[in-house]
């Protein structure tokens, strides 16, 4: 009787913030049609946005969005990743340490004096960093937000135990399949598709707007010749190292491809 | 035997809001010590981190601050820019703000009210528990929440963080086929936000009424979104350019949010109850007989009510959104060029949660030289802690885990957004348990 009902079990999924903007957990709750499906196959263990109910763990799953950016947090994260099973960065926050890892360049002191008027009160680390800086990870969702459905895959997946189908090719391919023309040889805009990993459906060229890289880099980017070829277009280098220090600036293809343009 | 001892109502992560907070009540006796209600989701340095960055990139980083309501930091963003640079929009591109702004009020306040709200009044833990005795209820709240997002989607790409609106206008406009297509699931929402009015009138409402001040946009022509004065039932009438001469931020040491007062008179409430209050004569017949139907006048000062009144704007934003799509035409251009030139501008806007303000000061290489912006949420802040003042009192007699609960819910009252807030929340209520009680 025991170990039959341990065998029903369903699996325990618990979701954990940190310095982030909550719009990767509600990526989960904007999967309207998918949401009822997701939420009879699992036990919703601890999801604060959603529920009273905070249960202990272990759990099966852990969901991580958010950078650490503070003492607290860093010691934190150690306890969420010794209570869950499997452990999953989403998004740019929790991957890359977000657009929040522009601190990284610059003096958080002065950044605390600039935004609150007794910086006495606050408590921050020096950088924002990713969560695999701090514990090993099993897998990285990218995406500033992640894609509702590359959640839901990954869940999936990781329920019945294979391997998620999520690709780390560039937005250049999910452009050509929606056979759009080239904005960066049509247009000549500065575009970085070329090195940005795949997931959005190549929206901002769909929307006549060059990629500003809200999935972090490709799985092998060639950032100097892209550097080189905005060169063409006519950016200043200055421009050059904003365009790859947005939302995963601290990524350390596009921040290697960002200091480098700084130095010359 | 129960009167003279202190306890505490403490609450160490707030569920059901936005982000991460936590409450703390002190009360000796019946009189309530001390009301904290503690941010303590990490700073993220917006105003800071955008110096230096170029003004076209103002409405894509300020998204960041919250997943919840992207389109409220997108708008308030471009618009403080255009007004700075003298800036004329195609008279479709603000239609098409406003219906930008229609599509995040369905979303985030189908949200709000049947998955974060609602589940306090009926007694329920979360929204999947309301589920299994409310499945239709349910259902029709993903509907509604999924139309709202489809509005967003449409005209900006996706649904959090999207990607087309620009200082200027949009990189790209939809056709007009692109938004009939959504007429007939918006007829479905105008009668599905209507039902929301009529349900969400049938729950228990706590008797607590407050004397506030409201603060809300006030257009001559519609209800407001992303164009008014500000003003209130306490005489404020003013631009945005004048709001930090009569608003100030002050820092707490328990937050790591900025509470906001009027100067020389302190707290005051944002949102929905006070677009409502201030703004009734300007919400369409149907908006204002659904109200009525639900016995709700103005001035509504039961703050409880907010998730009627909430349901009101939903029933006011599928009509605005009815309207606007059978008005369209296509601009002209997606946008307006918008040369680099030095200069300051604000700008106010009204998003789910209330008022949002923002300020830029640009250089002549159209870089940002300073930013300055105040969410609503940190102004409704200091209000909600002076409700739990009132609030706490009544329920000394309560059991604990009922009182905390309650407590909870008179914070949920606000729609908190904690990411928003923290550019918000932890409760504890503390009550030190009387010997016996």
């Amino acid at each position: 009787m025991s170990s039959k009902s341990k065998h029903n079990r369903k699996p325990k999924i618990a979701v954990f913030k940190f310095a982030s903007c909550d719009g990767c957990q509600l990526s989960l709750i904007d999967a309207e049609d998918e949401l009822l499906g997701v939420v009879g196959a699992v036990d919703i263990a601890y999801f604060p946005e959603v529920s009273r109910t905070m249960l202990k763990g272990p759990y099966d799953i852990g969901l991580v969005e958010g950078s650490v950016t503070t003492h607290g947090d860093a010691q934190r994260i150690q306890e969420v990743r010794r209570q869950c099973k499997t452990l999953v960065a989403i998004g740019a926050c929790a991957t890359a340490g977000g657009i929040q890892a522009l601190r990284n360049w610059k003096d958080v002191d002065e950044f605390i004096r600039v935004v609150y008027a007794t910086p006495q009160y606050i408590s921050t680390l020096k950088l924002s960093t990713p969560i695999a800086e701090h514990v090993p990870v099993d897998f990285e969702l990218r995406g500033c937000p992640i894609n509702k459905y590359q959640l839901i895959e990954l869940i999936t997946a990781t329920l019945i135990g294979r391997k998620p189908n999520i690709p780390a090719y560039s937005v250049c391919l999910e452009c050509k399949r929606k056979a759009n023309v080239c904005i960066a040889v049509a247009r000549g805009t500065a575009c970085l598709g070329p090195v940005t990993q795949a997931g959005c459906g190549a929206l901002c060229p769909s929307y006549d707007r060059g990629c500003y890289g809200c999935y972090g880099p490709m799985e092998t980017p060639n950032t100097a010749s892209l550097t080189d070829q905005f060169r063409v277009l006519g950016q200043t280098d200055e421009q050059i190292s904003q365009a790859f220090r947005g939302f995963n600036a601290w990524a350390w293809q596009f921040r290697k491809a960002s200091e480098e343009c700084e130095r010359k | 035997m129960t009167g003279r001892a202190s306890r505490t109502i403490h609450v160490e992560t707030l569920a059901r809001v936005e982000g991460e907070g936590s409450l703390y009540i002190k009360l000796m006796g019946e009189r309530v010590a001390d009301v904290k209600l503690k941010i303590y989701e990490p700073p993220r340095f917006f105003e800071a981190l955008l110096r230096g960055r170029h003004f076209s990139e103002a409405p894509d980083i300020t998204a960041r601050i919250c997943g919840i309501c992207p389109i409220a930091y997108q708008m308030s963003a471009i618009h403080a820019i255009e007004r700075a640079l003298n800036i004329r929009i195609d008279p479709s591109v603000r239609l098409l703000r406003r219906l930008f702004y229609c599509g995040e009020w369905i979303e985030s306040h189908t949200l709000h009210v049947y998955m974060l709200h609602a589940p306090d009044f009926l007694g329920c833990q979360d929204v999947i528990e309301m589920a299994r005795d409310h499945r239709e209820v349910v259902e029709r709240a993903l509907r509604l929440k999924k139309i709202g997002n489809r509005i967003v989607q449409l005209l900006g790409g996706r649904e959090i963080h999207p990607i087309s609106a620009a200082v200027g206008g949009f990189y790209k406009v939809p056709t007009k086929n692109q938004l009939r297509e959504m007429v007939e699931d918006l007829e479905w929402a105008l009668e599905a936000s209507l039902e929301t009015v009529r349900w969400t009138g049938t729950l228990d409402f706590p008797d607590f009424e407050q004397d506030y001040e409201f603060v809300a946009l006030r257009h001559p022509d519609e209800y407001p979104f992303n164009e008014g004065r500000l003003v209130s039932n306490r005489g404020l009438d003013i631009d945005a350019a004048e709001y930090e001469d009569h608003f100030v931020e002050q820092h707490v040491k328990h937050s790591n949010a900025l509470h906001s007062v009027v100067r020389g008179r302190g707290s005051y409430l944002v949102g929905p109850l006070a677009r409502f209050n201030l703004n009734f004569d300007k919400l369409p017949e149907v908006a204002q007989k659904a109200a009525s139907e639900a016995k709700l006048r103005p001035p509504v000062k039961n703050p409880f009510r907010s998730i009627s009144v909430r349901a009101v704007e939903l029933v006011f934003a599928c009509a605005e959104a009815l309207r606007i799509i059978r008005e369209y035409e296509p601009p002209a251009l997606p946008r307006v060029e918008v040369p680099n030139r030095a200069a300051v501008g604000q700008a106010i806007t009204e998003a789910p949660r209330g008022i949002l303000y923002h300020r830029y000061a640009i250089d002549d290489k159209g870089l940002i030289i300073a930013a300055k912006i105040v969410p609503p949420t940190s102004q409704n802040q200091k209000r909600i802690e002076d409700d739990l003042r009132e609030y706490a009192a009544r329920l000394v007699a309560w059991p604990q885990e009922e009182a905390t609960w309650k407590c909870e819910q008179a914070i949920r009252n606000y729609d908190p957004c904690i990411s928003c807030a923290t550019h918000f929340l932890k409760l504890t209520v503390e009550r030190a348990e009387a010997d016996g009680l």
